[in-house]
């Protein structure tokens, strides 16, 4: 199970993690949908790039400038936060969406945690898998902690001042 | 000051719900502390030595007498009846109970206030000059600029967990007042020759670990560029800032390690992307928000009141205030007054809930109703007429806040120090009120003129050591003692440096001792009007090396510890460290 659009859904992708003696060279990437770190993505291209259904993850500190260009061939781009508080996730969604303009199912891996999901969904993630031993149903509620947000980011185009008419002094009362 | 609107309510009393939430799940065991860590630091609660210290922001300095209320109020029904005026202008409370957090936060949202972000490794409260608006000095009222920052930096979504915490100062008069250069980003508000406004931009500057001034990273960024360009400043850190090793990961460090000139390529290859978009500042929202800051309806005074004149000539200890703790005011007629935090006997910063409630009601009716708390721990009522200043002073005297000693030797900048903080290697406040008690004497003080001590408990110098004319700091020693290493040279403001160490540390006992050979030095080398910096300036450190170590320090006679009530410590004293925060 996984968050997606704000929902608790049903999920048949796989996530695949190197284990400490395999390559990305040489790991056998299953046939079923499967999510393959960068580095295997690179290592074996050729082989992978006809796939019909196939996902990729970035690691925190890998860069997503390396998808540029490509990011169409995949149904579903994950980042890892290898610990919640590892922030550097927030800015590879960011610019995944906004400067390399992905547009399919970006999706929060690792330690995803309720407290940090209403940011990450703000900076482009539209789908999360909340680790394993928490409640998802649990999880969801943070995607709803702030009715309001001051700052623009990828939910939100315009920042508050450009948004709403605010009160100034005058009508303040 | 600024007013929250409907917007700005809605968002903060949602973070009440929020945190409350996560102590219910805390509580409950829903959350592990590991989890649970980062979140009530972002809301401003640590965990100190003897039971939760909560911080609470206090955007630029600026406080309405309400505010100050509602300090007291919480002062007395959540903590021990005071609080602690910080270096950076916040307040905190050192007694707090967990479980009553989220009913402190709730309090404190009525009157329009938060601990959000006062912790944690996110943008933190925007600090300012604490004359802003006043300031004979001032090119631009800073205040505005400070406002729409803090509502930009509060939570951003991608820079809430960045490589380390994220301070941002901000000055508008000719006098930097807010240390700008030894922050994480420190903006000057400028006009360039056409007389439009804008901002020199510092990064990279900082104490602690590493003493940095910042670099310049822009000479004049148009005001209208504010958001979108630290924008990309908090991208470039938040990807490239070092996580492997907390002492490392400043902004400071990734500027040093790539060099200002490959930094500010990052910077604006990231800004050429969002510069002019719909992040950048309007006419509109400037205005709505510097609406908030104009300036109250002062009266047409006469620039000197003749009362006050005659006054000072017959009563010393007013002349002596006068002379400095009241600075001038743009308005004929009126002037700042700086309440001292700095009583002998007084932790540094400390006020009671009777105080703050005796200066919520002088800040009423000397005062247009408003405060400022600024970073040298004192309190400020920034626009009193000047024939109110007798009666003023009388009544700050009988209540422990008219010690003319600002900007002289016990306007010490403190740190909580190992009586309270988990971090401290060493104690300050005992060590300030050591040092106060033994320079106490008022004309002496007059006599060494302005001068800046400042004192940390640890490397962490959140008593700003690095930047005082004489630093203190609080050093590890593998035999669990109390050790300071002392600098001399170091400034604030417009000259800003960082002070050298004079050489090997000194124990608890030698320490006032040890500031009275530097005072000696500079009384033997001093020119005619020239102050301890300048001093220090034009001989070097080397003179008060040679003459502080040429003798052996004998220790000072014990101080009386039960002073500090609260904290009762045996007489071998020892630092007690927990786990981090």
């Amino acid at each position: 199970m996984i968050i997606k659009n704000k929902a608790v859904v049903s999920d048949d992708w796989t996530v695949l993690r190197l284990s400490e003696n395999e390559t990305p060279e040489s790991v056998t990437v299953p046939a079923a949908k499967v999510i393959v770190p960068l580095k295997v993505w690179q290592a074996q291209r050729a082989k992978l790039q006809n796939r019909t259904e196939l996902g990729v993850w970035l690691a925190s500190n890998e860069r997503p400038e390396e998808l540029k260009g490509e990011v169409e061939k995949f149904d579903v781009i994950a980042v890892d936060f290898p610990k919640f508080a590892d922030g550097r996730g927030y800015s590879i969604a960011y610019n995944l969406r906004a400067r390399l303009g992905y547009v399919g199912e970006l999706r929060a891996i690792g330690d995803v945690l309720r407290d940090q999901m209403f940011y990450m969904q703000r900076v482009g993630f539209d789908a999360f898998a909340p680790r394993p031993d928490k409640n998802i149903h649990d999880a969801l509620k943070g995607l709803t902690d702030f009715s309001e947000t001051y700052q623009t980011s990828l939910d939100q185009k315009l920042p508050l001042f450009r948004r709403v008419k605010r009160d100034g002094i005058a009508t303040a009362g | 000051m600024y007013k929250y609107d409907v917007y700005d309510h809605q968002i903060v009393n949602e973070r009440v719900a929020q945190y409350r939430d996560q102590v219910r799940r805390r509580l409950s065991d829903e959350l592990t502390e590991d989890e649970f860590r980062p979140l009530r630091l972002q809301n401003g609660l640590y965990m100190q030595i003897h039971a939760y210290m909560l911080r609470i922001a206090v955007p630029y300095g600026m406080l309405s007498s309400t505010q100050m209320r509602m300090f007291a109020h919480i002062a007395r029904k959540y903590d021990r009846g005071y609080g602690h005026f910080t270096t950076r202008q916040n307040l905190q409370f050192n007694w707090i109970k967990l479980e009553e957090t989220p009913d402190l936060l709730a309090d404190l949202a009525t009157v329009e206030m938060h601990g959000i972000q006062t912790s944690g490794n996110c943008i933190r409260n925007i600090t300012s000059d604490e004359y802003a608006g006043v300031a004979a000095d001032e090119i631009i009222d800073p205040r505005p600029y400070a406002e729409i920052l803090r509502q930009w930096s509060t939570f951003h979504p991608e820079f809430a967990y960045l490589p380390r915490k994220f301070k941002i100062a901000i000055n508008g008069a000719i006098e930097d007042r807010a240390a700008i250069a030894v922050h994480d980003i420190g903006l000057s508000v400028i006009k360039n020759e056409q007389g439009e406004i804008g901002f020199r931009v510092l990064v990279g500057g900082g104490t602690a670990r590493t003493p940095i001034i910042g670099s310049e990273i822009r000479d004049f960024l148009p005001w209208q560029h504010m958001l979108t360009y630290i924008e990309s400043i908090m991208r470039v850190y938040n990807q490239y800032g070092r996580r492997d090793n907390m002492y490392k990961s400043r902004i400071k460090i990734l500027v040093k390690a790539i060099g200002i000139e490959e930094f500010r390529r990052q910077v604006e290859a990231d800004w050429a992307d969002i510069k002019d978009g719909t992040g950048t500042l309007t006419v509109e929202e400037l205005n709505r928000v510097a609406a908030y800051f104009t300036a109250p309806a002062y009266e047409t005074l006469p620039a000197n009141d003749p009362g006050v004149a005659s006054y000072k000539t017959e009563n010393k200890a007013f002349a002596n205030w006068l002379r400095r703790n009241v600075k001038p005011h743009k308005i004929p007629g009126y002037a700042v007054v700086v309440l001292s935090l700095k009583k002998t006997g007084v932790a540094p910063g400390d006020a009671s809930a009777e105080q703050m409630d005796v200066v919520a009601d002088m800040a009423d009716r000397f005062s247009f109703g408003e405060l400022r708390a600024t970073h040298k721990q004192n309190l400020v009522l920034a626009d009193v007429k000047q024939s109110d200043l007798i009666s003023l002073w009388k009544e700050a005297a009988e209540h422990g806040m008219a010690s003319p000693n600002i900007g002289l030797l016990t306007d010490i900048i403190c740190c909580p120090g190992a009586d309270f903080c988990t971090l401290a290697f060493a104690r300050s406040i005992p060590l300030s009120k050591m040092i106060s008690e033994r320079f106490d004497n008022i004309d002496f003080q007059h006599d060494i003129g302005e001068i800046e001590l400042n004192m940390s408990g640890c490397v962490n110098a959140c008593g700003h050591n690095h930047v005082g004319h004489i630093g203190v700091i609080g050093v590890d020693k593998k035999d669990g003692g109390e050790w300071y290493q002392v600098s001399v040279g170091g400034a604030q403001g417009n000259d800003a440096a960082i002070g050298k160490i004079i050489g090997p540390s000194f124990n608890f006992q030698q320490m006032p001792e040890v500031i009275d050979r530097l005072l000696q030095v500079y009384v033997r080398e001093r020119l005619e009007e020239e102050l301890f910096i300048d001093t220090v300036r034009r001989i070097g450190m080397a003179p008060f090396k040679e003459f502080v170590y040429a003798t052996p320090i004998e220790a000072e006679e014990s101080v009386d510890k039960s002073a500090y009530g609260f904290i009762d410590k045996p007489d071998n004293y020892t630092v007690q460290r927990k786990s981090r925060f």
